[in-house]
């Protein structure tokens, strides 16, 4: 007990010296606050952000709507619909295309080349042709994280696909098994830890991609915001939407955690 | 008990050759083989390692045909794996995302039965080999020799003609392993499978088979055919079985000093 307290601590120790550096310097003046707002006035900014912006009116609203009423939960919204949409997509169609790929070499072959000649092209320089090909709003992004996705989760697949264990095929027809009970109930469960793989860091990208596609094409969404604060010089919001944009990451990563660990509770990684 | 020979062998290997590429090498696994193996026979193969014992295994079962010479099992010339040949391999190959359970019940899905018998064949099959209470266990979470167990129960479970075994005991520990030895055997006698059994444990093959295949270190051909005599439950420790345990041993000890030789690079004298 005594041990995690000391753990917590030391854990503790470091951001809270920073936050009273900066909090310090910000207060004796040496920055100003346009530059470098104090901790304290972010995280009173980052409250009225967050906060329902009337006060609640049984009449109107129920209390659960009213709680999430304010700027940031709406925003948040829409970055997290974006991904979730555009993530949907790329995997959608990565999945599948992975799949042949790492089965079938004659597809693999015909296909590889164009892959690996689009995967290394960032996301991010798609942008001015996807503003090209679907005007502004959400068709653009939607593109634009969809493709972010894509790469990483037919990269995994196809590898995991190709590297299934062969004694498990061997196991699996010796039972009888046909090829396409072979594909479904022995490869892709084994290619199971690749493709999870792939998809936490499609998701990333993904996220990464969301708040770009927002800062450029669309008008609501954390990236939209904080590059909306930054026109006003409200450097606090923009540090309030980073913080925002750090926490529903952060939530996404624990969600993807939760999800691995329990698709793959049959993995031996997994042991503890 | 040793098994009453049928008119037609379970198993009949003839001239059965077998030629790996390996590096632009040619290296002869196996040549000239001849073999039958009774039905419901207990067939150990025997040999150091190199000796073409599990490439003779694989091409019985189908996984690696022959290069050249025919294997007939179960009345048909053997071109594929099937589950009339079931495999039991050294590293249990379970499906670790399965839980013990579905991992019995694969085979039996593969052949399409219905929910209900399924499930009460499963039950039945991990009752008879002590798994009980492990059903919704992963395969991560059993020790070796219980792996091993399910990896047996799920061949069982099609109720296949004969059992092809890879050196399924060699990864366990000793006490383990005579434990799982007999459980074969109480399995073998009831259910009066063929068993064709790849090892390299001398004390193993006689503890365990009818007829003990001894074979040479590279090209693997069959060395001698040894009859394995004595009442069963056998005990390792009696005159009888050491006599024969220094007999069977001089003759692998011939091979594994021609694998050592070849391996030191001495040109080895021809079998």
């Amino acid at each position: 007990m005594r041990r995690r307290a000391a753990a917590l601590a030391r854990s503790l120790l470091v951001p809270l010296v920073v936050l009273a550096a900066w909090e310090g310097i910000s207060r004796a003046g040496w920055v100003t606050p346009i530059i470098l707002p104090a901790p304290s006035q972010v995280a009173l900014r980052w409250l009225a952000y967050a906060r329902p912006l009337a006060p609640h009116d049984p009449a109107e609203q129920s209390w659960l709507a009213w709680v999430f009423s304010g700027e940031l939960p709406h925003d948040a919204a829409a970055s997290l619909l974006r991904v979730a949409g555009g993530f949907a997509i790329g995997t959608g169609l990565a999945l599948p295309l992975g799949l042949v790929m790492g089965a079938r070499p004659r597809v693999y072959e015909l296909m590889n080349p164009v892959v690996q000649l689009v995967r290394p092209i960032p996301p991010i320089a798609f942008i001015p042709l996807a503003i090209l090909w679907f005007g502004l709003g959400n068709p653009p992004a939607f593109f634009l994280i969809s493709l972010g996705a894509f790469f990483p989760v037919l990269v995994n697949t196809i590898a995991g696909v190709r590297n299934v264990d062969s004694i498990y095929l061997r196991a699996a027809r010796n039972l009888g098994a046909g090829e396409w009970t072979l594909f479904w109930r022995v490869i892709v469960p084994a290619a199971m830890p690749y493709i999870l793989a792939g998809v936490r860091i499609g998701i990333g990208v993904a996220f990464i991609v969301v708040i770009v596609a927002e800062m450029i094409a669309v008008n609501s969404g954390l990236g939209y915001r904080i590059l909306e604060a930054r026109e006003y010089f409200w450097s606090d919001k923009v540090i309030a939407g980073m913080i925002s944009i750090g926490l529903a990451g952060l939530g996404i990563d624990l969600l993807m955690n939760w999800l691995n660990a329990w698709l793959l509770r049959w993995h031996r990684g997994l042991e503890s | 008990m040793s098994a009453v020979p049928a008119a037609e062998p379970a198993i009949r290997v003839r001239g059965v050759r077998k030629v790996f590429t390996t590096g632009g090498r040619e290296v002869t696994a196996l040549d000239g083989i001849d073999l039958d193996v009774a039905a419901g026979e207990f067939v150990c193969l025997l040999g150091p390692s190199g000796c073409g014992k599990s490439t003779l295994l694989n091409a019985i079962a189908g996984f690696s045909p022959p290069t050249s010479g025919t294997i007939v099992a179960n009345g048909r010339e053997v071109t594929a794996p099937g589950p009339d040949r079931a495999m039991v391999f050294q590293e249990y190959a379970l499906f670790p995302w399965m839980t013990v359970e579905r991992n019995v019940a694969f085979g039996l899905e593969m052949k399409g039965l219905a929910r209900a018998e399924i499930d009460e064949r499963v039950r039945g099959l991990l009752a008879k080999l002590n798994l009980l209470g492990f059903e919704d266990r992963f395969p991560k979470d059993l020790s070796g020799g219980m792996r091993q167990r399910v990896a047996i129960a799920r061949v069982l479970a099609i109720d296949p003609p004969m059992l092809l075994m890879d050196e399924p005991f060699g990864a366990l520990d000793a006490l383990t392993r005579r434990n799982l030895q007999d459980e074969l055997l109480r399995i073998w006698a009831e259910f009066r499978k063929t068993i064709v059994f790849v090892t390299h444990g001398i004390e193993e093959s006689l503890y365990l088979a009818d007829r003990v295949v001894v074979m040479t270190y590279r090209p693997g051909t069959v060395k001698r055919l040894v009859p394995v005599e004595l009442a069963r439950p056998r005990d390792p420790a009696s005159p009888e079985f050491n006599a024969l345990k220094r007999d069977v041993s001089a003759l692998v000890m011939e091979e594994q000093r021609r694998h050592e030789a070849e391996e030191a690079g001495v040109r080895a004298p021809p079998p």
